[in-house]
């Protein structure tokens, strides 16, 4: 365990001293001190639209931190053929990729601190409230789901060719699963066979992570919490998809040839 | 022919050619560009005539949010949002929504999926100006969070009349911005001159919110004025024909008429009253109440005394 935790350090450190988080976290405050600037009828109190813009330019800056980090992981080590002498210590192929999905999963989540705490203030700065808990739940959930994503661009990176070919595909998917995941069985339905059975097979296979994503309705809009029974199961849920992708990655890694 | 003096001939003919080119396309460059300077909006040059698409998502993005997210999607059925009810509240528009608005437009859960998904979206029907999902009348006033969108889908297509009177319904009656109300509706004005509707909303804030009656009266006979010169060749008695096509069209003359004619009763003036009613009645779809009202105005003119016997 202390190995694979000392990896996830390398891969944290790794991604403060890149720029990405910088660049996009600054520009995402630009972004919405702008907008927030704008006079609209001068009532100072409107923030939901605030809230939608910026919650969704956290979504967009997280997914593009967690894909191009992860995508390059792997494939960096055996360009720079770090990859054999890291091996020949005492670190077997499944604590390596376990080791980079922490890394890259516990960088995301000190990512989203920063970015959550910033919409807290953009919130509370025109609400003047702090719904702290709901910030949790969907702070917990977008956690979760970018664990989903970073496992699934691990595996992408075992079996594409390219860290440019494996991100593309990353974010197509997740791309994909965000906009239209939810209704693949209302467009199924609609269908004749076979075509209904492959798309009602794809539906049930891919990892909602729409769901956390849809959450920002809740957020943006001051609807109650959402019950913590369902919270748990949805992180459950989430769990179940990352550790499916891990072993998926440990497997196909175990016959992945290092040079 | 010499060659010299083909050439010379040719270089002629080409300079004639351009110069009648340049005469005949002038006027029309020229056209165009007074219609950019017109258009002055920053989207309307960026993104040509699809910014009106743009301007329409935007509104009903407003909806959404009076709905606080509860809305439909292109895969859900939305026969209950048809009219953004936005629009619909403001009485501005005629609805066209079927089915009953509190039923879930989502239906029964299609899979487990789809029953787990939805305890993480907007799943109640709700209207911010009753509370939104908190149910808390105190919290009316959230009907702000609209205006952005609104603002956005206006400065997007200038020409949508409905977007200022939607805009302007809930900055008057809703938030008290009068003056920011006011404002709106000129500025509908300088994008759209002498619309009747705008005009006859302008003449609302100075009668309902100023109680200048003089100008709310003038501002009301300049809206009747527009509205004759909107369709100068055809005579007004087929303008108030009963016809579904020229609903609009009768709707704004009979809510002018009727608010000039209240307009008077309120200044003493009954006469100029009744004419008003009388007006009204034309493009009425039920005139019974009208005729009663008038005959009733009637009897109290009658009863009045008159300049002579009162001296």
């Amino acid at each position: 365990m202390r190995t694979i935790f000392a990896l996830a350090g390398v891969v944290i450190k790794e991604l403060y001293r890149r720029k990405d988080f910088y660049v996009l976290f600054i520009l995402t405050i630009v972004i919405c001190v702008i907008m927030a600037s704008v006079n609209i009828f001068n009532d100072n109190q409107i923030v939901r639209y605030l809230k939608e813009l910026c919650l969704l330019l956290i979504w967009i800056s997280s997914l593009v931190i967690a894909i191009t980090t992860t995508a390059r992981q792997i494939p960096a080590e055996r360009e720079q053929r770090t990859l054999l002498p890291l091996l020949a210590k005492p670190l077997t192929r499944t604590q390596l990729i376990l080791g980079k999905f922490l890394g890259c999963w516990l960088a995301c989540g000190l990512v989203l601190i920063c970015f959550y705490v910033f919409f807290g203030a953009l919130a509370a700065s025109r609400e003047h409230a702090w719904p702290l808990l709901s910030y949790f739940q969907a702070a917990i959930l977008h956690w979760m789901a970018l664990g989903v994503v970073i496992a699934m661009t691990l595996l992408g990176s075992l079996v594409f060719a390219a860290p440019s070919s494996n991100s593309t595909i990353c974010f197509v998917l997740v791309a994909t699963i965000l906009c239209v995941g939810r209704y693949l069985d209302a467009v199924a339905l609609t269908l004749g066979e076979p075509l209904r059975s492959v798309i009602y097979a794809f539906y049930y296979a891919i990892p909602h992570v729409e769901i956390p994503f849809e959450m920002r309705n809740l957020i943006v809009h001051d609807w109650p919490l959402i019950g913590w029974k369902f919270i748990g199961l949805d992180i459950l849920y989430l769990l179940a998809y990352m550790a499916i992708f891990l072993v998926a990655a440990c497997l196909v890694f175990r016959r992945k040839p290092v040079n | 022919m010499n060659p010299a003096r083909t050439l010379w001939l040719l270089l002629v003919v080409l300079f004639v050619f351009s110069f009648d080119l340049a005469a005949k396309l002038q006027p029309q460059f020229q056209s165009i560009e007074s219609t950019r300077r017109q258009s002055g909006n920053f989207f309307s040059l960026l993104l040509g005539d699809s910014s009106k698409i743009f301007a329409n998502s935007f509104f009903i993005k407003a909806d959404e949010y009076y709905h606080s997210g509860y809305y439909p999607t292109i895969f859900d059925n939305n026969s209950a949002f048809q009219t953004p009810h936005i629009a619909e509240d403001t009485g501005a528009v005629a609805s066209h929504n079927g089915g009953e608005e509190e039923t879930s437009f989502m239906g029964p859960p299609r899979d487990w999926i789809d029953a787990f998904g939805r305890n993480f979206i907007p799943n109640r029907h709700t209207h911010l100006d009753e509370g939104g999902p908190t149910d808390d009348l105190s919290e009316s006033s959230q009907v702000r969070e609209i205006l952005p969108w609104l603002k956005l889908s206006a400065e997007l297509d200038p020409e949508n009349i409905q977007t200022y009177l939607v805009t302007t319904f809930w900055l008057r009656t809703r938030l008290n911005k009068v003056s920011e109300a006011e404002q709106v509706l000129r500025e509908g004005l300088r994008n759209n001159p002498g619309n009747p509707q705008l005009f006859f909303e302008l003449g609302r804030i100075y009668d309902e919110n100023y109680h200048d009656i003089a100008r709310a009266r003038n501002i009301w006979e300049a809206a009747l004025r527009s509205w004759a010169r909107e369709e100068p060749d055809v005579p007004q008695s087929d303008r108030l024909k009963m016809t579904l096509e020229n609903f609009d069209d009768r709707f704004m003359f009979e809510q002018l008429q009727t608010s000039l004619a209240l307009l008077e009763e309120k200044s003493g003036n009954t006469a100029a009253a009744i004419a008003r009613w009388q007006q009204a009645i034309l493009a009425a779809p039920s005139t019974a109440d009208m005729q009663q009202h008038i005959e009733d105005l009637k009897h109290k003119l009658a009863e009045q005394p008159s300049p002579a016997s009162s001296k």
